[in-house]
């Protein structure tokens, strides 16, 4: 039985945890994660959850409790934006290198400086190679789809690792969207009871967290680390299958949009793909082969698939909402063109930079890239590889 | 030692007391503790505060120092009640 509701995609992801109900939540408020945490804490308030609320004094120790209580041997999880995320980085590495399932939605918002509350993705485009899966959502309705099916994928006794949801702060986390609930028991028998690896709290079995490894191991230890991603594709793919039987909603490692026909492509993350996809309706009606690729699993990336998702095309855009600073490109380009490097026919490749600070992304935008890569096609001509777009000059 | 395919998930120590593995009493460099058993009250605070394995303690009453897990950082000397004003534990010069 599902459920139709008008909620923002912090209401969805807070209700998402309700019914998950974590043992342990440890957080921090910060724009615009804030309101789902709120919610969160209303549930706990009010009784309908038995999950223990840490609020503690920064993001830092938010995460650092989380991962106590995760390897204490509880389902937990948090959530965060922005310098929030950007404060927890240390112990990013050591949730991931622990292997503790811990879930975090991101809100994706710009960081400092200057200040900004809006939406970009460079929180967590900092945090790619930390050794979070991340999971990217278009809408509220992915979002929550998203962050049950996280907990799946973290607690799977083959890979055991921490996941990042990430959806666009205010554009998703305050919009209010129609979306579609599944009831509170599908969702509690399809994440089913907590199985912990390794408890602290298995007092008659003791064991440690955490040991100094030095150069006669920590080498083996990295790969062993490197290895786990390998298994985390199979993972994601069985889960979305599951969660399919119980919403009907199809997931998979990307969404390809009128891909497969078309001539040239547009890769682009999240609530953006939306406003792109009207727009290449628009191209597809006057006669242009145009198509979108929009990934779903950005961390570990799937390279062979998206790969051979584009090689066909003759120019492809990617569309990033983060800069790297130091004359780099965006940090989606770089591993769309990793994942095309080594096929002898590919797309001419360009990067655009867009929406930074919750700068709007209007079709004008995505219709001025699509003549452009027209014009790249037919030319065989890239003029310049990296630009600013909806910038004043 | 071990190669990466035998790694646990998280490098988690699944063996109790593997330290005893590791004898770190070659990291002690100026000082070594010494035991005065005459003013030692068998309190066994050393024993607590001890980071490593080096009080020994036998039938609930203290012996002898284990050089081998000793690094010498002089916390049992400084936790040490002693008996009316005289302690147990002094840090003296390691002869080289």
């Amino acid at each position: 039985m599902t459920k139709v509701v008008a909620v923002t995609g912090n209401e969805a992801v807070a209700n998402a945890f309700r019914q998950i109900e974590p043992d342990v939540c440890a957080a921090y408020p910060i724009t615009p994660q804030t309101e789902l945490m709120q919610r969160f804490a209303s549930f706990v308030s009010n009784g309908q959850v038995k999950t223990e609320l840490i609020l503690v004094e920064s993001e830092h120790s938010a995460l650092s409790a989380c991962v106590g209580a995760a390897a204490a041997g509880g389902r937990v999880a948090t959530a965060t934006s922005s310098q929030g995320l950007a404060l927890m980085w240390e112990i990013l590495f050591i949730a991931a290198g622990f292997r503790l399932p811990i879930v975090m939605p991101v809100v994706n918002r710009a960081l400092s400086a200057p200040i900004n509350i809006h939406c970009d993705h460079s929180d967590a485009m900092g945090a790619r190679d930390s050794g979070w899966i991340q999971l990217w959502s278009e809408n509220a309705q992915e979002a929550y789809d998203n962050t049950i099916q996280a907990f799946r994928i973290a607690e799977d006794m083959d890979i055991r690792l921490p996941v990042m949801v990430c959806y666009d702060g205010f554009i998703i986390s305050h919009s209010i969207e129609r979306i579609e609930y599944l009831d509170d028991e599908t969702v509690k028998s399809f994440v089913g009871d907590y199985k912990p690896l390794f408890p602290l709290l298995d007092v008659d079995n003791p064991k440690s967290f955490g040991p100094l490894i030095l150069t006669d191991l920590y080498h083996e230890v990295r790969k062993a680390h490197s290895e786990t991603y390998k298994k985390v594709p199979q993972v994601v793919l069985r889960v979305a299958e599951e969660f399919e039987k119980i919403s009907g909603r199809k997931y998979g490692f990307f969404e390809a949009y009128r891909l497969e026909d078309a001539e040239i492509g547009i890769v682009i993350l999240n609530s953006a793909a939306g406003t792109t996809k009207d727009v290449i309706d628009e191209y597809r009606q006057r006669g242009v082969k145009v198509g979108l690729l929009k990934p779903r699993l950005f961390r570990p990336f799937p390279y062979e698939e998206i790969g051979n998702a584009l090689k066909h095309l003759k120019a492809l855009c990617v569309l990033d909402r983060a800069d790297a600073f130091g004359g780099s490109y965006g940090p989606l380009y770089l591993d769309i063109a990793a994942s095309l490097c080594n096929y002898s026919q590919k797309p001419l490749l360009i990067n655009r930079i867009y929406g930074l600070g919750g700068r709007d992304y209007m079709p004008e935008q995505a219709a001025k890239v699509i003549e452009e890569l027209m014009e790249i096609a037919k030319t065989g001509k890239v003029g310049s590889l990296k630009e600013y777009i909806g910038v004043r000059e | 030692m071990i190669g990466w395919k035998d790694i646990p998930p998280g490098m988690v120590i699944l063996e109790a007391g593997s330290a005893m593995k590791i004898k770190t009493g070659s990291w002690r460099a100026a000082y070594r503790p010494k035991w005065i058993e005459e003013n030692c009250i068998h309190c066994l605070l050393c024993w607590l505060y001890c980071p490593d394995n080096s009080v020994k303690v036998k039938d609930g009453k203290r012996g002898e120092f284990d050089y081998d897990y000793c690094k010498g950082c002089g916390i049992c000397a400084v936790e040490c009640p002693g008996k009316k004003g005289n302690k147990a534990i002094v840090m003296e010069e390691e002869v080289k």
